[in-house]
């Protein structure tokens, strides 16, 4: 089970409270977490990563385990600890004023 | 009773002002998508009730959003909750944000280059949907004018967008630039009175008119000059800020430009300019009123760097003869200190007897007059910056 911590923008789009958790059929990579999370709230694709080049947006980053994991490539495994739920994998908005 | 629904849109959400046909007492709602800039809402003439809206960020992209109960309740087209999130064909849902520009062999258009700030080569990037222009007669068809600038539309009520590429693939495409808001597609006027003619307006591109429903498109520029461009009057190149056009006399169309306002009475086909006595020509919106096609309002701004309103006097100049004189409306406006903008979607009209001007400020003030302009008094006074304000006129 893998747990997702979304912006405050995005859980409202979603209409979710909280974490995300996801179950993830194979090995955690940020696209497999991406696909399931787009798979279970639709409303959400496109506000993460481009909707056809699949790239992340630019002002969107990914934390993990006090790392920023955001250029990492799109299928490289996750951190064994996001992988077994023991931290969240979050995904936020950059700091960049707004 | 009759009454107004006023969609305002602003930099960190909506917000929907009503009131009865006196417009006297608003109740104020929102705000709606918080956080979110809402560019622009706007209804379905066809079907009052059916609302559009887009909410964007720079930071999480384009979101549309749909009311079918006149802004009760909303939802993204395609995904409401509890519906499924896939097509019985397996196809992911949530298609309502995907705006992709047509380049398919057979319809569509390379992604060529349009000119960037500095007259480089600059390629075509999806940023945002400026303005919805739902059909006059289809509640599901919905025009979006789009930065970088294209037209796209959808026909099953904003649950998928295409793009009508003859517009981007304008042979003159690649000479278009950004003005300071970025490239984008600001205005959509349909022609009550031919069913395939569309007007839209580009910055920094000019008027553009298609005759066809969207399929093909040539500039309407003729009579227009800009001196911040080499050649001014050159075919394109113009940065038109807002078009408007009364829905009795559509050949009849007022322009603001960059500077000077202008007036068509050829479809576009030329222009010529009636500023007259404005104490200046910059600005931004431009609305006609209601039942008097031959009156229209603009909001002058000092000039293209300082865009406040000169003397510090928050004035709509309203002329009466179709341009060129033009009387301040200053009754129930702030008239020292104020130094707020009006943006090319804040100001529209109702079609009450008699008619009701509203426009929203970069200070967050939305004002209205029921008289067609000769008093005002503000709806609210502190929203976040005003980005688009439309008006229905509910039976």
């Amino acid at each position: 089970m893998i747990r997702v911590v979304l912006p405050q923008h995005l859980r409202r789009l979603a209409e979710v409270e909280g974490e995300v958790q996801l179950d993830i059929d194979g090995q955690a990579t940020f696209r497999s977490v991406l696909d399931a999370l787009e798979a279970s709230y639709p409303m959400l694709r496109g506000t993460i990563r481009d909707h056809v080049t699949q790239q992340r947006r630019p002002l969107v980053r990914f934390f993990a385990c006090e790392q920023d994991l955001s250029h990492e490539p799109p299928d490289a495994r996750l951190p064994d600890a996001i992988a077994t739920g023991a931290e969240p994998f979050i995904i936020l908005g950059a700091m960049a004023g707004g | 009773m009759s009454g107004v629904r006023v969609l305002v849109g602003t930099r960190k959400g909506a917000f929907i002002l009503t009131a009865d046909g006196k417009r006297k007492d608003w109740d104020v709602s929102g705000p709606l998508f918080t956080g979110w800039e809402v560019y622009h809402m706007k209804g379905s003439p066809a079907e009052p009730d059916r609302l559009y809206a887009s909410q964007t960020s720079s930071w999480f992209g384009q979101i549309i959003q749909r009311s079918s109960d006149g802004g009760k309740t909303w939802e993204q087209p395609g995904t409401k909750p509890g519906e499924p999130t896939m097509t019985p064909e397996g196809m992911p849902m949530g298609e309502s944000n995907k705006f992709v520009y047509d380049t398919s062999s057979g319809s569509g258009k390379p992604l060529t280059t349009h000119q960037w700030y500095d007259g480089t080569p600059h390629p075509w990037e999806f940023a945002r949907v400026w303005h919805l222009e739902p059909s006059l007669a289809d509640p599901d068809t919905v025009y979006a004018g789009v930065e970088d600038a294209a037209l796209f539309r959808t026909t099953d009520g904003g649950r998928t967008w295409r793009e009508l590429p003859g517009l981007r693939g304008h042979p003159s495409a690649g000479g278009w630039a950004p003005g300071a808001g970025g490239m984008c597609l600001h205005t959509v006027l349909l022609d009550p009175s031919h069913p395939d003619r569309i007007f839209a307006a580009i910055s920094a591109a000019g008027a553009f008119r298609s005759d066809d429903a969207g399929q093909t498109w040539r500039p309407i520029n003729k009579g227009l000059r800009s001196d911040q461009i080499p050649n001014p009057t050159a075919e394109v190149g113009h940065c038109v800020h807002r078009i408007a056009m009364h829905p009795s006399r559509p050949d009849v169309l007022f322009m603001q430009k960059h500077w000077d306002v202008m007036r068509s009475d050829d479809a576009g086909e030329s222009w010529t300019e009636v500023s007259g006595n404005l104490p200046t020509d910059f600005g931004f919106p431009i609305d006609v009123h209601a039942h008097e096609p031959n009156t229209v309002y603009v909001v002058p701004i000092k000039n293209d760097s300082e865009h406040f309103v000169p003397d510090g006097k928050l004035r709509v100049y309203r002329s009466r003869t179709g341009g060129n004189e033009w009387e301040a409306l200053t009754n129930g406006l702030p008239q020292s200190n104020c130094y707020v903008n009006v943006l090319r979607d804040a100001m529209a009209v109702d079609s009450l007897d008699s008619c009701g001007v509203y426009f929203g400020t970069t200070g967050g003030q939305v004002y209205a007059s029921s008289d067609a302009g000769d008093t005002w008094a503000p709806i609210v006074r502190d929203l976040p910056a005003v980005l688009s304000v439309e008006v229905q006129t509910l039976p």
